[in-house]
């Protein structure tokens, strides 16, 4: 085929050899035509869900070192009386907390990897809660992908699954205290509760099981799903191809951005680098869950500072925050309300908000089309909002699970920051919500503003009838594109209740709900701007007056400019300069 | 100052109607980099790059150095220098590969931005078409519709497979299943209370007000099985209280369950389980440094504050013959947190 | 260096430099007495010091704890505290009490250590309590730390924090950090029960229990084998540092990855 000049080298042959050899077995060679060049998007906020996953590579490589060392049994052993750590000596243990501190002090090497595997934990959990907001407030999960935000919505929970179980391991008094609240929990749930923990802790609290399975639960069921879902996410990824940020030349139809071969696939590679080598600084620096000093598991100790992992610690706030008064008697039974809703309920009431959203949102929609360009956040203020509250709500559980820490570090009374939590875990979420639609609308309002009457330049110029005026620079094409490319979706408009004859109409009660749902996401917006306001803005003189509101409320937006004429030649400079 | 005209973009329609949409203006003109047109520049990201690459190399070499040369040791100090520089040296031998590699891609590879067109994800009409036809074909071969029974028969056999694995799986994880044994510690009439975790047996006299003892049930160290089973339920608390701080303790009428101005309550949480340990001397509050529940032992360790609802129970004790503090009974009730049949018999 | 080298000269600086070599001298007074006057008052404590300390206590304390140190509505009766609750009440700077508050916190000490053992010598004339320990009593290095351990997560941990970091207790109270207190004065905490803290008494724990408690504690907020300790508070301050540097730095080189070069 090709005319080459001199000879292939000799690597060219072998490639080439090896490369026949492959495709002729395997037929790699449609897969390279099918992925060599297809093109992916760049942008920084694209990388999130790399870090998730290169911070999931890591943990399996730190994994498998630490399975080679630990011992996940609960049978007691003696700390040596000569053994390296001072404070542990002839202490009893179990042998899973003594081959913790064996692998953390005398491997070689042990330590950093311990610290590296529960640092890439919380980085892992980290990268994906941030990536999911990323996917969330960019309106990624839209059709087609739906299905893929629910993958990656199991994924988040099998993340917590596998923190949850890998931090139990050490059996140490902290991660054990924390294996009682568990057990205290699965208690309270009705009827089968005392059932359910000895079906987790194969007989009373704590037992001799729990470590060994956990053990089986961390080291194989959860990451052998994760990484399956994995495979999964990226599947329907490279399926859907993947959605871009709006921007000039970016259409639903198209995907602009870099080919595989070499970029992305680059950018793949090194990336992995990037994310192992900060954790592996971090591991190196900053020490993570000092088991010697919380000591083996014992019932009957606990420490001040009782917490889980940050992914965990919402849970703890929101047992702290409930009030003990809610547990109830039914009969000769216990109902412990004061558990099931802060350690059920609400953490069920937030997962599944989550989860069901982009259905949510498609139903209020009433779009059947598929998106593949994304959402500025501003642009869909009911969205941003309700996912800010969500996040809100999550932050303050956060910060009720340190309440003693934050009592201690701002010499604070930690009964009144329970107070203030229990009341501001209902107000947060709606003032957060109140304010981030009103910031949504006014950055719309702004981007009008900006379309129509271009930047402030800072020059004034006075006009031969004495007026003055601030010249204003004109959005270029690219800019104004990006601030006017969206559709501001309408709520929905549904059929009568009745026909022509006044008989009524089945399934109204339905579509009028649905309305409903749809006029509470988007009776509040603001209208992108058309050719002819920008045209009636340039063609106005008294430029500052046209101002008025634009934003919709309940029925088409009204638009202030337009009922003032269009006047082609008006320009807000008057020397012309400017045009 | 841009010289764009705003007003070109505007397509006008027909006799000066607008439309209703701006137009998307296309892709950015492809701009060269610094680095694609001044050769100066792209040597010097070439240096950067093969200077990371380098570090990287050096990192991975300290890796190898520090893990031969500086082992954990036997002291903190000796742990830490080997964890840090390990550790130091593992993130240069990767950031090296990551950054430089980053780098180069940025700078040096080519930027050009391609487009790909996007196809809808259904399949067309013809193909589902097709799909549909196929399934039908495969249910005609496959003979079953006209066998009703045996579709019926299967499908059960189906159904109920997954109970022969799941009843010999699932049967035994909970060992013998015997809940009951929530109610019940190992405490019982005259077992002496013991320092946790010396075991050490408490004499009345010993116990002063304004101290807080930490007791198990004498014995219990020398369990040989399910030691931490009995620990976790029959950990105890007992305080001295001056007679006349004490306002009430939970044993019915015509009984005495302290011991002049003794005490004794089990140190489990009735929220979720965690050891309420910590005293406050003054106000005689007892707080769970998990969830915060506050029980106040003068008045029968009734919850004051806090995610608990019921009182920590008490565990009834007097002195033996010797002076030692003993137990009268096991606890009324069942320690702990709550749960469903808690209250049954 | 100019400027050095001209006020050198100036005929100011030979007072200057005495005034120098004073602090000097006192401050490391202050720093190599405090040992010396801890054990001397043990052994001996004349009527001398306890009429001087019932002076100062007449002074300073009487305003609250009443002229005959039996006690106000404002504050406890001091009979029979013993000279070990006057060390560490005014050894750590939390008496004489400066403003009301959930609790007494440590402050700058008041007395020089003279007056603390005068006062300590007239409280304990007024009752029997317990005395100030021995140099050989707190002396970390004759305990046993691992068995210091195990009593501390059991006795003290709830409060102080696993390693001694401190905690909260309720309503604003709280139990402080234990790594610059002195071996005496845990000891002496531990005896006498300060504010919040229950008593320890030598059944409970006993003399040689406490000092390997001492022996755990002198070990911990010092060197961890793992890099920085974060605070030696647990998870929380983990997960902290983990979105601050671990998020942080791997959005930062994301948004830099993705950013279009020049």
């Amino acid at each position: 085929m090709s005319e080459l000049k001199t000879p292939p080298s000799g690597g060219a042959k072998a490639a080439a050899a090896t490369a026949d050899y492959l495709d002729q077995r395997t037929g790699v060679g449609n897969a390279v035509k099918f992925f060599a060049r297809k093109v992916f998007p760049d942008h920084w906020s694209f990388f999130l869900g790399e870090i998730a996953l290169y911070s999931f590579v890591t943990l399996l490589i730190s994994g498998v070192f630490l399975t080679l060392f630990f011992v996940p049994s609960m049978s007691e052993v003696t700390y040596p009386t000569e053994g390296v750590w001072a404070t542990m000596r002839g202490v009893e243990m179990s042998e899973a907390f003594s081959s913790t501190l064996r692998l953390s002090f005398e491997v070689r090497g042990g330590l950093l990897m311990r610290q590296i595997h529960h640092w890439a934990a919380l980085v892992f959990m980290a990268a994906i809660v941030v990536h999911m907001m990323r996917v969330f407030f960019t309106g990624a999960f839209r059709k087609p992908r739906e299905i893929n935000w629910v993958v990656g919505f199991v994924l988040l929970i099998l993340g917590l699954a596998a923190g949850f179980s890998g931090y139990s391991l050490p059996d140490d008094v902290l991660s054990g205290n924390g294996l009682r609240i568990t057990d205290g929990v699965i208690k309270a749930i009705p009827i089968i509760g005392s059932y359910m923990s000895y079906f987790v802790f194969g007989g009373e609290f704590p037992g001799h099981d729990l470590i060994p399975r956990l053990f089986t639960v961390h080291i194989l069921l959860v990451p052998g799903l994760i990484l399956a879902l994995i495979g999964l996410h990226l599947f329907l990824m490279v399926m859907h191809k993947h959605t871009q940020y709006p921007g000039s030349g970016r259409k639903n139809t198209n995907v602009v951005g870099y080919p595989a071969v070499p970029v992305y696939a680059g950018k793949l590679l090194f990336n992995f680098f990037v994310v192992f080598g900060v954790i592996a600084l971090m591991a190196g620096t900053m020490t993570i869950n000092p088991v010697w000093n919380y000591g083996p598991y014992d019932p009957s100790p606990v420490s001040a500072g009782a917490q889980p992992d940050w992914y965990m610690l919402f849970l703890e706030g929101a047992l702290r925050l409930m009030p003990g008064a809610t547990e109830v008697m039914i009969g000769p039974y216990t109902l412990s309300l004061n558990v099931i809703i802060p350690a059920m309920i609400v953490p069920g009431i937030l997962f599944t908000a989550l989860a069901a959203y982009p259905f949510l949102e498609a139903f209020a929609t009433g779009d059947k089309s598929e998106h593949h360009v994304l959402d500025r956040p501003r642009n869909r203020p009911f969205r941003t909002a309700f996912g800010v509250a969500l996040l809100v709500a999550f932050f303050i559980l956060v910060l009720a699970g340190s309440n003693d820490l934050i009592a201690t570090h701002f010499h604070l009374s930690i009964n009144d920051i329970t107070w203030t939590f229990r009341v501001f875990l209902f107000l947060g979420p709606w003032i957060a919500f109140v304010v981030t639609k009103r910031i949504c609308l006014g950055l719309q309002r702004k981007d009008r503003e900006l379309v129509l009457h271009g930047h402030e330049t800072g020059r004034i110029v006075r006009f031969a009838s004495g007026e003055y005026i601030e010249v204003h620079k004109p959005l270029d094409a690219h800019e104004r594109w990006l601030r006017v490319q969206h559709e501001a979706v309408r709520p929905l408009e549904i059929e009568p209740a009745e026909d022509s004859r006044g008989v009524r109409r089945k399934g109204y009660k339905a579509d009028r709900m649905r309305q409903r749902l749809s006029q509470l996401f988007y009776e509040d917006r603001v209208e992108p701007v058309t050719p002819a306001e920008v045209a009636a803005a340039h063609g106005h003189d008294e430029h500052d007056e046209q101002h008025t509101a634009i934003e919709g409320h309940g029925q088409p937006a009204g638009v202030g400019a337009s009922a003032h004429g269009a006047e082609p030649d008006g320009e807000t400079a008057p020397d012309g300069r400017n045009s | 100052m841009s010289t764009h005209d705003p007003h070109s973009d505007v397509v006008v329609h027909g006799e000066g109607e607008l439309p209703d949409r701006f137009d998307d203006p296309g892709l950015h003109e492809h701009k060269p980099r610094q680095a694609d047109v001044d050769p100066k520049v792209a040597k010097r990201v070439e240096r950067q790059v093969l200077f990371l690459f380098t570090l990287s190399i050096l990192g991975t070499i300290g890796v190898v150095w520090a893990y031969f040369a500086l082992p954990p040791g036997e002291t903190p100090d000796s742990m830490r220098t080997s964890n840090v520089v390990l550790g130091v040296c593992l993130a240069l031998s990767l950031l090296g590969i990551g950054i430089g590699g980053n780098h180069y891609i940025k700078v040096l590879m080519s930027n050009r931005e391609y487009v790909e067109e996007r196809h809808e994800q259904r399949s067309s009409d013809e193909t589902r078409e097709i799909a549909v036809q196929m399934l039908k074909d495969g249910a005609q071969d496959s003979g079953l519709s006209r066998r009703g029974a045996l579709v019926g028969a299967g499908l059960t056999a189906l159904a109920l497979f997954p109970l022969a694995i799941v009843v010999p799986l699932i049967g035994n994880v909970g060992e013998d299943w015997n809940v009951r044994k929530f109610k019940h510690t190992m405490w019982k009439k005259g077992t002496r209370l013991a320092t946790d975790p010396q075991g050490r047996p408490i004499k009345a006299s010993d116990v002063t007000i304004g101290d807080v003892w930490h007791v198990i049930p004498d014995g219990l160290n020398e369990l040989e099985h399910g030691k931490l089973d009995e620990k976790a339920k029959a950990i105890v608390l007992l305080v001295r209280l001056d007679p006349r701080d004490l306002k009430s303790d939970q044993s019915p009428a015509g009984e005495t369950w302290g011991y002049d101005g003794i005490v004794a309550y089990s140190k489990v949480c009735t929220h979720v389980g965690c050891p309420v340990a910590l005293y406050e001397q003054q106000t005689h509050h007892l707080l769970c440094p998990c969830h915060q529940s506050t029980f106040d032992v003068a008045d029968a360790c009734k919850v004051v504050f806090g995610p608990a609802k019921r009182p920590l129970p008490q565990l009834p004790i007097t002195v033996d013959d010797e002076g030692y503090l003993v137990a009268q009974s096991d606890f009324h009730e069942p320690v702990g947190p709550s749960f469903w049949e808690r209250a049954t018999k | 260096m100019k400027a050095l080298a001209a006020r050198r000269h100036d005929r100011r600086a030979p007072a200057l430099l005495l005034l120098l070599a004073l602090l000097l001298v006192g401050g490391a007074y202050a720093v190599l007495v405090p040992s010396s006057a801890d054990a001397a008052t043990t052994k001996t404590a004349t009527a001398d010091d306890v009429a001087t300390g019932e002076k100062l206590f007449q002074a300073n304390c009487a305003t609250c704890h009443g002229a005959s140190a039996s006690g106000t509505a404002s504050a406890p009766s001091l009979i029979g505290v013993g000279a070990a609750a006057v060390d560490f009440q005014v050894g750590t700077g939390r008496m004489p009490m400066q403003s009301d508050g959930p609790q007494a916190p440590s402050k700058p000490v008041v007395f020089d250590d003279e007056q603390i053992s005068q006062l300590a010598a007239y409280v304990a004339s007024l009752g029997v309590g317990p005395a100030i320990p021995t140099e050989d009593m707190v002396d970390p290095s004759k305990g046993d730390p691992a068995n210091g351990m195990a009593l501390f997560r059991t006795n003290c941990a709830m409060c102080h924090n696993a390693v001694g970091a401190g905690g909260a207790l309720s309503q604003g109270k709280f139990a402080p950090n234990l790594w610059e207190t002195t071996p005496t004065h845990i000891y002496e905490a531990m005896l006498t029960g300060p504010q919040s803290m229950p008593v320890f008494n030598d059944a409970n724990l006993t003399p040689e229990e406490k000092r390997n408690i001492i022996a755990f504690i002198d070990e911990q907020g010092e060197v961890s084998p793992g890099g920085l300790d974060l605070g030696s508070i647990g998870p929380v301050s983990e997960g902290l540092w983990a979105w601050v540097v671990g998020l942080g730095l791997l959005i930062g080189i994301s948004v830099w990855i993705g950013a279009k070069s020049s």
